[in-house]
């Protein structure tokens, strides 16, 4: 077999006591927070939320294509719709509640002034299939965010397109595909090698792409193991993959040497940019000879994520790479900015593309909103202010949390690994679902894969000192409990919360994708 | 009954070798939720990866521990995986496969000698 669960973490649920409250509530609801059914089993059958005037239509262009069964949805009011979803956001977590600590997510603030760009007609109201000289103004805020992002990663060229980290990966890879057989290597270059820490879209991508994963080892202190690297690299080889600094939240500090290596092995050079906020400003890529890296504007540049999207990838690309760019890209020609779509257009060695326009138009107007608002040196205070904060907490709970990697500082996320709670019985997720209890996020957990029960804290920037401490004072007051032997309040939580711990084996075994009508219900369908 | 390093086992009867994950692999899975069994005809070379099997956590290749051809696949896995868990070395089995060449057994271990090996681990 490849692969097991090495990591210690648990899968069988553990047999939780009855509801612990001396009086559940008569209704389900608790506190002021409602129970909430599915939309679909409300009260919004039989009836029209909204009364819209019947349009005076001279007959349907759909012929025999007009729908006449119900439509299906339920009729709801606005205030019964917007009552729906307020309700159902309560019952998550958003990092407009409270830190929102998930290692390798940078799960930063948002900035309302993003939205209030985003929101502006000139970026909001336009169609990708407008004429190009009536999106001007779009086109220019893209190629101002391309010249941001090359300058501040040190390298010539930009794919904005890519929608999310591992749709960047899959740009990053295949353009390297293009310049291995535009020099009629692809043949025999069938490796990608990936260290064992890496994120799992890593091997995940190259596999995709078609080639063959192979690990490298890992050091004691947790860095890429650079004569096992060496050892692999070879004519076969294609491409490493590397995250810098790594998934625990290390610096790799050979990494000139691995980009040495790789290039001399005539392989190039994947940098897995989901870490960028801990160097952005600080450190350029391309000094260290990376060859394509995609940068994740949802974590590094502040654009929404958690809620699964939208996410938005883009791939800088170094000398080598940028002639198989995928379309499209824009260019400033001195009379205005034109998207080169098409290979008769300039763009005769791009790969293809990646999505039908041109990406997420929201998020890099976003993007750019936060870079030009902080400025090259509020960026650099970023990736400043977010170290600081990872190495305060790494600080203040290892004393009694048992950091994965205790020698020298962290970069922007701190690791700890599950030696301290040995023999009391309490796994990390245990411990995980005890901090959902106290108000917090639980950080990330079980990952990296190469650290035993691994808990991954990232606060990025956007924590105060006193957020900060906050979240130290309930993870140190939750680790005590732990080494007292407290340990129902850890197996049994979280009690808390608006759902019980979930039974994760059979939501996996069985798994209900879709809504299914009630048997003798008369709901439409 | 014989065990690879990768945790697979094997229990020949004449020339048909019946395999699947040993029970150090099934604890260390966790509660598997999802085994892909390999198709009656195929032929796979020893080392081939001939199944899958998930966990929630983790999703692992199984190596086909005899080079052969499935001539029976245990498809009541795939209504109930967690029967890997609760016999991994009986009932749950995974395929069987006809071999040419009993000697492919040799290299294996057996329980004791796998036993000592994942002392070692």
């Amino acid at each position: 077999m490849s692969t097991m669960n090495t990591v210690g973490r648990p899968t069988t649920p553990n047999t939780l006591p009855d509801n612990d409250y001396k009086h559940p509530t008569l209704t389900g609801g608790r506190g002021l927070l409602q129970d909430e059914a599915l939309i679909f089993e409300g009260e919004g059958w039989g009836k029209t939320g909204v009364d819209l005037p019947t349009p005076k239509t001279d007959g349907s262009d759909l012929g025999d294509l007009v729908r006449r069964d119900p439509i299906g949805l339920p009729g709801l009011s606005e205030p019964e719709a917007m009552r729906h979803y307020v309700r159902l956001s309560q019952k998550n977590h958003a990092i407009d509640l409270a830190i929102y600590p998930l290692g390798s997510c940078t799960m930063k603030h948002n900035p309302r002034l993003n939205e209030k760009m985003a929101r502006l007609a000139g970026f909001s109201d336009i169609h990708p299939l407008q004429p190009q000289s009536t999106v001007q103004g779009a086109l220019e805020l893209m190629d101002t965010l391309s010249h941001w992002l090359t300058t501040l990663t040190g390298m010539p060229a930009v794919a904005l397109s890519p929608k999310a980290g591992a749709h960047g990966e899959l740009c990053g890879l295949m353009a390297i595909r293009a310049a291995h057989e535009a020099k009629g290597e692809h043949e025999q270059r069938r490796k990608v090698l990936v260290p064992t820490s890496a994120h799992g879209t890593n091997p995940a991508t190259a596999a995709f792409v078609g080639y063959s994963v192979v690990e490298v080892a890992q050091t004691d202190d947790g860095r890429v193991d650079v004569a096992d690297l060496a050892s692999k690299l070879g004519p076969d080889v294609a491409a490493i993959m590397v995250t810098n600094p790594n998934t625990c939240g290390l610096f790799e500090r050979d990494i000139m040497e691995i980009s040495r290596l790789t290039h001399e092995a005539g392989a190039y050079f994947y940098c897995d940019g989901a870490n960028f906020n801990a160097i952005v400003g600080r450190v350029r890529p391309g000094d260290l000879g990376v060859d394509a890296m995609h940068i994740n504007l949802h974590k590094t540049f502040s654009t929404p994520h958690g809620g699964g999207g939208p996410g938005a990838g883009p791939v800088v690309l170094s000398e080598a790479l940028a002639p198989f760019a995928p379309a499209p890209w824009v260019v400033n020609t001195g009379d205005g900015y034109k998207l080169v779509e098409r290979e008769e257009d300039e763009a005769e060695q791009a790969f293809g593309r990646l999505c039908a326009f041109q990406g997420q138009m929201g998020m890099y107007v976003r993007a750019l909103s936060y870079m030009m608002s902080h400025g090259s040196d509020g960026l650099r205070q970023v990736a400043e202010d977010a170290v600081l904060n990872a190495n305060y907490i790494k600080a203040r709970l290892e004393d009694l949390m048992s950091p994965a990697f205790p020698d020298g500082p962290c970069m922007h996320e701190a690791l700890f690994d599950d030696e301290w709670l040995k023999g009391t019985d309490i796994t990390t997720l245990d411990f995980a679902k005890a901090m959902i209890d106290e108000g917090f996020h639980p950080m990330t957990m079980y990952f990296p894969l190469v650290v035993h029960g691994a808990m991954l804290i990232e606060p990025t920037e956007t924590e105060s000192k006193a957020e900060l401490d906050r979240f130290i004072h309930a993870m140190r007051l939750l680790a005590q409990a732990a080494k007292d032997g407290d340990v129902e309040r850890f197996k049994g939580a979280p009690f808390h919360a608006p759902m019980r711990r979930l039974d994760e084996t059979r939501a996996a075994r069985s798994p209900k994708l879709r809504w299914v009508k009630p048997e003798g219900s008369n709901h439409a369908a | 009954m014989k065990f690879t390093t990768d945790h697979e086992w094997v229990s020949l009867d004449g020339d048909i070798a019946t395999v699947g994950i040993s029970a150090h692999a099934a604890e260390a899975l966790g509660d598997v939720v999802f085994v892909e069994t390999p198709q009656v005809g195929k032929t796979f070379a020893k080392g081939d990866s001939f199944a899958v099997v998930e966990s929630v956590k983790a999703a692992s290749d199984v190596y086909a521990p005899v080079s052969g051809e499935v001539v029976e696949a245990n498809e009541a896995l795939a209504d109930a995986p967690e029967t890997v868990n609760a016999s991994p070395e009986g009932e749950g089995w995974f395929a069987k496969i006809k071999i040419s060449d009993a000697s492919q057994l040799d290299g294996l271990m057996d329980k004791a000698a796998y036993d000592a090996f994942l002392a070692t681990l």
